[in-house]
């Protein structure tokens, strides 16, 4: 080689054009979304969400995007270690981390087993798939007085205006295009007449209230799993009405019995024992309704939840109970959380219901939650306003 | 001007002693690249490769730990002529000196070790050009599709045959046994009357494809499948060309790391290194040559190696001078070692008895929720490790039967060692299997030492025991 020129070269690209890895990222990270889409129903009925305060991300297992080899089960291997020159047969090198997991994070190397691919989702961008999904019934309009709320929003450009507020990007485009067809596509002259500014337009966004009404049988006959689907449900259902309006109340009603309003926790964690008379929760309702929530002002959602298994004397109460509740609500849900594949006596009733604003889902199994909100919030065709 | 007046200086330097050392390394050219652009290239394993989800997925990965400063990447480099290394920009001189000196270890080690005699030292162009035809694909035949068919051949890609010399066809040799051979148009006559003297009592041999066990499948399917077009036949030879030039370098992790760190360390004693600069080179060699307790370092232990062959080789025992081996001669013997072994030879003859035990070497397995040692012995480690280096660490798979009960399925054999494999992850590659191949895909392996036969027949998967 020509001992005067050099044997290598070194050098420094402009490489901010170089996306590759990131529009390959994107890409991954659409598969996610599309696969949080097509789990959703075992997502959103997932413990570790329903249980969080609502606020955090959390870890999901995708297998739909591991990287798929044929490879050799690493639990029933050998596998070569380096001790620090004191090590003995029967020594503890690892343990395995089913709790701090082999997820993203710690460096591979101390983490032996299985790394499946662990999606962090972040409660919002589950909601974002969710949401989508559904929509509200048709709201009927409030009393005008107090729901109005004005927001200026600068959305519109005009000729004239403040000069602060000229907008430079248009008035050069207006420019140049005058300019053009005059022949040369140029910024300079720019005339008055090319002058854009950005002006503002006041909004008036209806103040909307709403309340939703949680009636939940505490009877004996639900157990844990049953809770924990009214839970989830209520969870979600909770969410969502809180995009839509700008505030949303609960209340709680508990009933077997008797019907009593509770407190979020004691509704969620108390189990009483007894029979069963659901007309006494819709009657507690429609007292709660009259007393402090008039439908002149809040949009009413009034849900049940029960197994179903009622006083039969009690049905007729019950539906006509429900029509009432009908006349001054949006939309009233019944969920039955019934594993077996008969209806109850309950749901007989209920079926002779014919009233676009009665909607009834029957819950065999925690995924259902989401088909059950889907049912009670499924898109109509007219919209929803 | 010179933008990289320091860095210049050193690389002067550097260069000239690794010359003097005797390594012997292709026209070098270093880049220096911001971070986001080391771990694309990291992760893709090539500036120049196609995209694929996954390989975002990886970038993602490893992006996200340097940016938690959980780790760094010091070197990149590419086997290729010239050689390519990747500096990150944020690099302090120091890192910048040792990352230079490894990268001149692992560019003679590609240019000399025969394994890499067969890869193909433009591959950087060839891979752009791959690039560019997947894109067309997807233009063509939209991406979804294409990224379809990318997803099963990748999940397949490692199962090919890299041996330096391939097999002698056996195919030709069998079927001129049974040939008449035809000379004029009405020899076949004879044959005739040959058949009524000698009437046949077997039935025609069924031509068996293949002829014997096929360890590489992506170029039996490449060859034998009814199912793929055009387009994908394409894709597909150039990816078995891809893992054919990322093969060898599967094959020789352990010593190509020991020989890269071999060589920093002695060319960084050479340079004159104030204090500051001993520590700092100090402390980023530590954090690489770090051994770990569930699993092995292929720096750490092929440096040790490394150094154990060179100072046997220089002061050998009376066996040893009496094999004729010369005092002295151990810088030869490792120069001879890097040019001829890969990772199994290297372990199985070089990691000796003595040194097992002086690195602490052991055996452990999973019982419970707890990883525990089980075994130390000398040839039972050894044997261990290159069991775990068979094959790269992949699967031994061979086609059996491409036409299986004369069906025209496909019937692969997994060459079972005592490693069982993972079958949830196998039913998963099944299916891809299937998709390349068009017809029902067995698979026939062992657990807990019974054959074990998975089938997939484009709906479900089936277990069977034989």
């Amino acid at each position: 080689m020509d001992e005067n020129q050099k044997s290598y070269v070194v050098s420094q690209e402009n490489w901010t054009l170089h996306r590759k890895g990131h529009t390959d990222q994107q890409r991954h990270l659409d598969k996610v979304k599309e696969a949080i889409r097509n789990n959703l129903p075992d997502l959103i009925s997932e413990e570790s969400i329903i249980l969080s305060d609502g606020r955090k991300t959390v870890k999901i297992p995708i297998r739909s995007l591991d990287e798929y080899k044929i490879r050799y089960n690493h639990e029933k291997g050998k596998h070569v270690g380096q001790g620090d020159g004191e090590s003995k047969v029967g020594d503890v090198v690892a343990k395995d981390g089913k709790k701090g997991g082999a997820g993203t994070g710690k460096q591979a190397g101390d983490q032996p087993g299985t790394d499946y691919y662990e999606a962090e989702i972040s409660v919002a961008e589950l909601e974002e798939a969710l949401f989508s999904e559904l929509e509200l019934p048709a709201m009927e309009p409030k009393e005008q007085a107090d729901v109005t709320v004005d927001t200026i929003v600068f959305n519109d450009i005009r000729k004239k205006g403040l000069i602060g507020n000229i907008d430079k990007k248009r008035t050069l485009l207006t420019a140049i295009k005058r300019n053009a067809m005059k022949g040369s596509a140029a910024i300079a002259p720019i005339h008055q007449d090319d002058l854009r500014f950005k002006t503002w337009n006041e909004i008036q966004k209806p103040h909307s209230k709403a309340v939703v009404l949680m009636m939940m049988d505490t009877s004996a006959s639900m157990g844990k799993f049953e809770k924990y689907v009214a839970r989830s449900f209520f969870f979600w259902m909770t969410r969502f009405l809180r995009t839509k309006y700008e505030q949303v109340e609960l209340e709680f009603i508990a009933h077997h019995t008797e019907a009593k309003v509770v407190t979020e926790e004691e509704f969620f964690t108390k189990g009483e024992g007894g029979g069963t008379i659901c007309s006494t929760a819709y009657a507690k309702a429609l007292q709660l309704i009259r007393a402090k929530y008039p439908p002149a002002r809040y949009n009413i959602y009034p849900f049940h939840f029960s197994d179903g298994e009622n006083m039969s004397s009690d049905n007729t109460k019950c539906v006509q109970l429900v029509d009432e509740l009908m006349a001054v609500s949006n939309l009233f849900g019944y969920g039955e959380i019934n594993t077996h594949s008969r209806y109850s006596t309950l749901m007989n009733s209920y079926e002779k219901i014919n009233n676009p604003k009665f909607q009834h889902y029957v819950v065999k199994e925690q995924a259902d939650v989401y088909f059950a909100l889907k049912r009670f919030f499924k898109k109509r065709e007219e919209g929803s306003e | 001007m010179k933008p990289f007046k320091d860095l210049e200086r050193a690389i002067d330097e550097i260069t000239e002693i690794a010359t003097g050392f005797g390594l012997d390394f292709y026209p070098m050219r270093y880049e220096i690249c911001p971070a986001d652009i080391i771990y694309t290239f990291g992760a893709y394993g090539m500036p120049t490769r196609f995209t694929h989800w996954s390989f975002g997925k990886q970038f993602h990965k490893m992006k996200l730990q340097y940016d938690l400063g959980l780790s760094q990447i010091y070197e990149l480099v590419i086997n290729s002529n010239p050689c390519y290394a990747f500096l990150l920009n944020t690099n302090s001189l120091i890192q910048n000196k040792l990352i230079v000196a490894h990268v001149l270890a692992h560019c003679d080690f590609f240019k000399n070790n025969v394994h890499f005699s067969n890869t193909r030292r433009d591959m950087v162009e060839s891979m752009t050009a791959t690039a560019e035809r997947i894109a067309q694909y997807e233009m063509v035949h939209g991406k979804e599709e294409v990224e379809r068919f990318l997803d099963a051949v990748l999940a397949i890609q490692e199962h090919i045959d890299p041996s330096l010399m391939k097999n002698i066809d056996l195919l030709d040799e069998e079927e001129e046994e049974n040939e008449v051979k035809v000379i004029t148009p009405y020899d076949d006559l004879w044959a005739l009357d040959r058949r009524t003297i000698q009437p046949r009592t077997k039935s025609p041999k069924r031509k068996r494809i293949p002829p014997a066990p096929e360890k590489d499948l992506l170029l039996f399917i490449l060859q034998y499948s009814d199912e793929l077009e055009e387009w994908q036949r394409d894709i597909l030879t150039m990816l078995r060309e891809e893992m054919l030039y990322f093969w060898p370098q599967l094959s020789t992790k352990i010593m190509n790391e020991g020989w890269a760190t071999f060589w920093h360390q002695r060319i960084m004693r050479e340079l004159d290194l104030d204090s500051d600069e001993t520590i700092e080179f100090a402390t980023l060699n530590a954090n690489v040559i770090q051994p770990s307790k569930t699993s092995i370092n292929p720096y750490h232990l092929g440096l040790k190696i490394f150094e154990d062959i060179e100072k046997r080789f220089d002061h050998p025992t009376e066996e040893m001078k009496e094999l004729g081996i010369q005092p002295n001669s151990g810088r030869e013997k490792i120069f001879q070692v890097r040019e001829m072994d890969s990772d199994i030879s290297f372990i199985r003859n070089f990691l000796t008895k003595d040194l097992m035990k002086q690195e602490d070497l052991y055996i452990f397995q999973k019982s419970g929720n707890e990883y525990k040692i089980t075994d130390k012995q000398y040839e039972a480690v050894r044997d261990q490790i290159v069991a775990n280096r068979v094959n790269g660490g992949f699967p031994y798979i061979v086609v059996q039967d491409g036409d299986y009960v004369r069906n025209g399925e496909l019937y692969l054999v997994h060459r079972y060692e005592g490693l069982e494999l993972d079958f949830q992850y196998l039913e998963n590659v099944l299916p891809y299997i299937h998709q390349l191949w068009g017809r029902i895909v067995h698979l026939e392996t062992y657990v807990d030492d019974k054959q074990l036969v998975f089938s997939y027949d484009g709906k479900k998967i089936h277990r069977r025991y034989a």
